[in-house]
């Protein structure tokens, strides 16, 4: 471990303290000065300036697509930055790939992690260095590195057999045994239960103590208030400000994270006799990995009317439509589909060809576009019939029908395409969710759910989405829309529902609430009232 | 007799070995190699051009000991080398279908050896497409002078040439290579996950280049054991027959560990030649002509059965790799 130690106070730092004798001893490991990333036309991040210093637990804070992690994979050598210059303890430095980065004792602890199943932690841990292959010298390091900073990790233990905090842990250690002083981690608490998430920092507090700084990037409040020291707050591509977590509050970070309101004029007549059409109660997903997703989530989706969803990604979101489309088994809880008569079915525990036999028309926008909602290589028509294929008389599908409604939606929801025949793939994102979208509509659906329908669109395609979404809510049709665009959905929606961390946080009127309220729902549950 | 018996045995089971343990090579960077076959049949007919030359250009003279090992020996090596860097540049650089790209090059490796071999038995002007290289097959088989001396034991262990040793050499090398070394450790990452191995900062494409041509190397002088060792020299098209084919299903039956392989080589040796020992005909010797493959169809299936981890193929085999937008 004296190596490491060594390592600690390195040859830059030493140089750099004669020139600046009057810095704290809190000193600056990485100047990231003017930083700009662009993929394609997308601005990741614009002219940033960050400041990490040792010794000391930063938050990287900010919404979903603000740059945090697009920041932090510049400084771990998975992009370049377009402009800017990097320093690392004082010394300028280009850093081309992840080796790069471990050279200069950096290291990050990726949302998916980077681990080979069948090999050993130790084998893991000591993967792409070279020298001679001495397992049992580099276990009996990896063991004094987890017992100087209190991980519990058995070296010998193949990565298959882990927990995903186990593997966390492989990651970080991996990190500390290529000796990095600087050590980023990405949400490294999405995935864990509360009691590893304590257990995760109380080490980090451990290696700040050791002098090392470092950076999480996170959207949880309570963590950021919890464990960081500073805050950055980063909102679309650009660095807000810093806050020191000890004078500032939760409204505050909040505010600077969603910013102000920007009016969209998109159009939102009031409901027309909304009546209850799907009543959603109690419901409990626990996820594979024993992590629980949706905590008793219980609300009620109207005909006529939006509901909107708000929530940081991945607090549950994708289980809480897909348990409703049929698609997600979930531990209890029950969901009534109300007919127009007043009478009720149970949707919960049917696959959706039991649900569509039901009679009860339930239209789904999946997320994953190409994968989940569409076969990109198949045509329009196609794609059509892989929701109308049960019609005509078996064994031949009736591709007639298919092929005039492809025709009608292109029509329609005019999707620029050569012709019906063009495999799905090959057209624009906006495109493709038109066929999406005029798909699941033209079964003049009951209940409508959406998700992401506009990620990644542009806005004229978006304004396309909104439209016919709008036209569903005036059919009397029951719409739900999961979206991420805090303004669309204060624009959009007759109600929010506002999930964090699989419960629900709360339910509000989309037309009273302002934004600010809405980001303290999303990043705590019950908002501000909790604070006290 | 039993010693004679296991002599075949490990006769036959040589050329699947170095095919087995080649493959496994090729298939730990996670390169499916279906070419194998064609590999073989190439290094086999490299190595019977070489010295089929040689033994033209002596007309009639003493050979010299060590060129006549040695000629057929490199041509063999460059033979399944180029196969092999064939291999890897449609797969590796240009990313073509591995499935496609190994059928491909099985059915031209065994073309090629049927050409060569056809146009050199017109050359040696024999009558059928068969020729013999006695003069080399005798340097190839020459084995330790006391094992004649020493009854069963002798022939079972002594009286084989030095192809045959060197098979279980590069068996039991490639076992200490994969689990002992960095080297070793870095290949099966690659064959694992390319993706964390590039991270690591490891050559995926480099990794994936060498094992190919490793192991078609090693796979080649497969073929020519069995044309130098075990078919005393005699080359006939078509003669090799589906023994690729064999050594890509015992990689599977190894479960991707070349010391198993070892065993499981021989077995298959014996399975194969169980019909010429059994003294049976009609019906039983057509069952037994068929039983290694009836073998490698329960061992398949068998070894799809078994669910644990260690026993599972290189994650992504058959897969290419490739950065995406990094």
């Amino acid at each position: 471990m004296k190596k490491i130690e060594r390592n600690n106070i390195s040859y830059y730092e030493q140089r750099k303290n004669i020139g600046i004798n009057e810095m704290s001893n809190q000193q600056i490991a990485v100047q990231m000065e003017n930083i700009t990333k662009t993929f394609g036309s997308v601005i990741a991040n614009k002219n940033v300036d960050l400041e990490i210093r040792n010794g000391e637990i930063l938050s990287l804070l900010g919404e979903n697509g603000s740059g945090k992690t697009t920041l932090m994979n510049m400084l771990s050598g998975i992009y370049a930055p377009d402009e800017g210059r990097i320093f690392v303890n004082g010394e300028e430095v280009r850093i081309k790939s992840p080796r790069d980065a471990y050279e200069l004792g950096i290291g990050m602890v990726h949302q998916h992690y980077k681990l080979i199943d069948v090999l050993t932690a130790t084998e893991n841990i000591i993967l792409g260095l070279d020298g001679k292959l001495n397992i049992k010298e580099a276990t009996a390091q990896i063991k004094e590195i987890c017992d100087r900073y209190g991980f519990d990790v058995d070296p010998n233990q193949k990565v298959y057999d882990m927990s995903v905090s186990q593997k966390q842990t492989i990651e970080i250690v991996k990190m500390l045994y290529r000796k990095a002083q600087i050590l980023i981690l990405d949400e490294p608490t999405a995935v864990l239960t509360p009691q590893e998430t304590d257990k995760l920092f109380d080490v980090l507090r451990n290696m700040r103590n050791d002098g090392k700084a470092i950076v999480i990037i996170t959207h949880k409040m309570h963590e950021v208030e919890s464990l960081s020291d500073r805050v950055a707050v980063l909102r679309s591509g650009e660095l807000i400000g810093y806050l020191v977590t000890k004078e500032t509050n939760a409204t505050e970070m909040t505010n600077m994270m969603v910013g102000k309101s920007v009016s969209l004029n998109i159009t939102r007549r009031e409901p027309v006799d909304p009546k209850d059409r799907v009543i959603v109660s109690g419901i409990n997903v626990v996820s594979e990995d024993g992590i629980q997703k949706l905590k008793d989530v219980s609300f009620t989706v109207r005909s006529g009317e939006i509901l909107g969803i708000a929530g940081i990604s991945g607090c549950g979101q994708k289980e809480l439509l897909e348990a409703i489309a049929g698609l997600q088994p979930t531990q209890s809880g029950s969901i009534k589909f109300v007919n127009d008569d007043g009478s009720e079915e149970e949707l919960l525990g049917m696959s959706p060809t039991q649900i569509t036999e039901k009679g009860v028309k339930l239209s789904f926008v999946p997320e994953d576009r190409l994968g989940m909602g569409l076969v990109g290589n198949m045509d329009i028509t196609d794609n059509i019939m892989l929701r109308s294929f049960r019609r005509g008389k078996a064994p031949i599908a009736d591709r007639k029908f298919s092929r005039n409604l492809a025709g009608e939606i292109v029509d329609d929801l005019q999707v620029v395409t050569p012709n019906l025949q063009t495999p799905i793939r090959r057209l624009s994102g906006g495109n493709v969710q038109k066929v999406l979208v005029g798909r699941e509509i033209s079964t003049s659906p009951k209940v409508l759910m959406t998700a992401y329908a506009v990620r990644g669109l542009d806005i004229n395609s978006s304004y396309a989405i909104y439209d016919q979404i709008n036209l569903q809510k005036e059919k009397g049709c029951a719409v739900v829309y999961v979206g991420e665009d805090l303004d669309v959905l204060l624009e959009l929606a007759d109600r929010i529902l506002v999930l964090c961390a699989g419960q629900v946080s709360g339910i509000v009127d989309g037309r009273t609430i302002d934004k600010n309220t809405l980001g303290m729902l999303m990043t705590k549950v019950g908002g501000e009232k909790s604070n006290e | 007799m039993i010693g004679a018996f296991i002599h075949s045995t490990v006769l036959q089971g040589i050329p699947l070995m170095y095919g087995c343990t080649g493959e496994i090579i090729t298939q730990k960077s996670g390169n499916l190699n279906l070419g194998l076959p064609g590999v073989m049949y190439v290094g086999g007919i490299s190595g019977v051009i070489g010295a089929f030359l040689y033994e033209q250009s002596l007309k009639g003279s003493d050979p010299n000991g060590f060129l006549i090992i040695v000629i057929p020996l490199l041509c063999s090596l460059l033979g399944s080398l180029v196969m092999g860097l064939i291999y890897s540049f449609l797969v590796v650089t240009l990313r073509a279908n591995q499935n496609v790209t190994g059928l491909a090059m099985t059915t031209f490796g065994v073309g090629i050896g049927n050409f060569f071999g056809g146009s050199i038995s017109k050359l040696a002007g024999a009558e059928s497409t068969s020729i013999n290289l006695t003069l080399t097959s005798n340097y190839f088989r020459a084995h330790l002078p006391f094992a004649d001396g020493m009854g069963d034991f002798g022939e079972v262990i002594f009286s084989y040439g030095f192809l045959t040793y060197l098979a279980i050499i590069i068996a039991i090398g490639a076992y200490v290579v994969f689990n002992k070394t960095r080297v070793g450790l870095h290949l099966r990452a690659v064959g694992e996950s390319p993706a964390t191995a590039d991270a690591a900062g490891i050559s995926v494409t480099k990794y994936k280049y060498l094992a190919t041509c490793i192991g078609c190397v090693i796979a080649g002088f497969g073929g020519l054991h069995y044309v130098m060792e075990y078919a005393n020299g005699m080359w006939s098209n078509d003669a090799f027959g589906d023994r690729g084919w064999l050594a890509i299903a015992l990689v599977i039956f190894a479960v991707w560990k070349p010391n198993i392989g070892i065993l499981a080589s021989i077995f298959f040796g014996g399975l194969y030649i169980l019909k010429d020992w059994s003294n049976s005909s009609g019906v039983l010797s057509e069952f037994l002509k068929m039983v290694p493959y009836l073998v490698t169809f329960v061992v398949l299936i068998i070894t799809s059965m078994r669910k644990k981890r260690e026993y599972q193929p290189p994650e992504s085999l058959g897969v290419n790799y490739f950065r995406e937008d990094r």
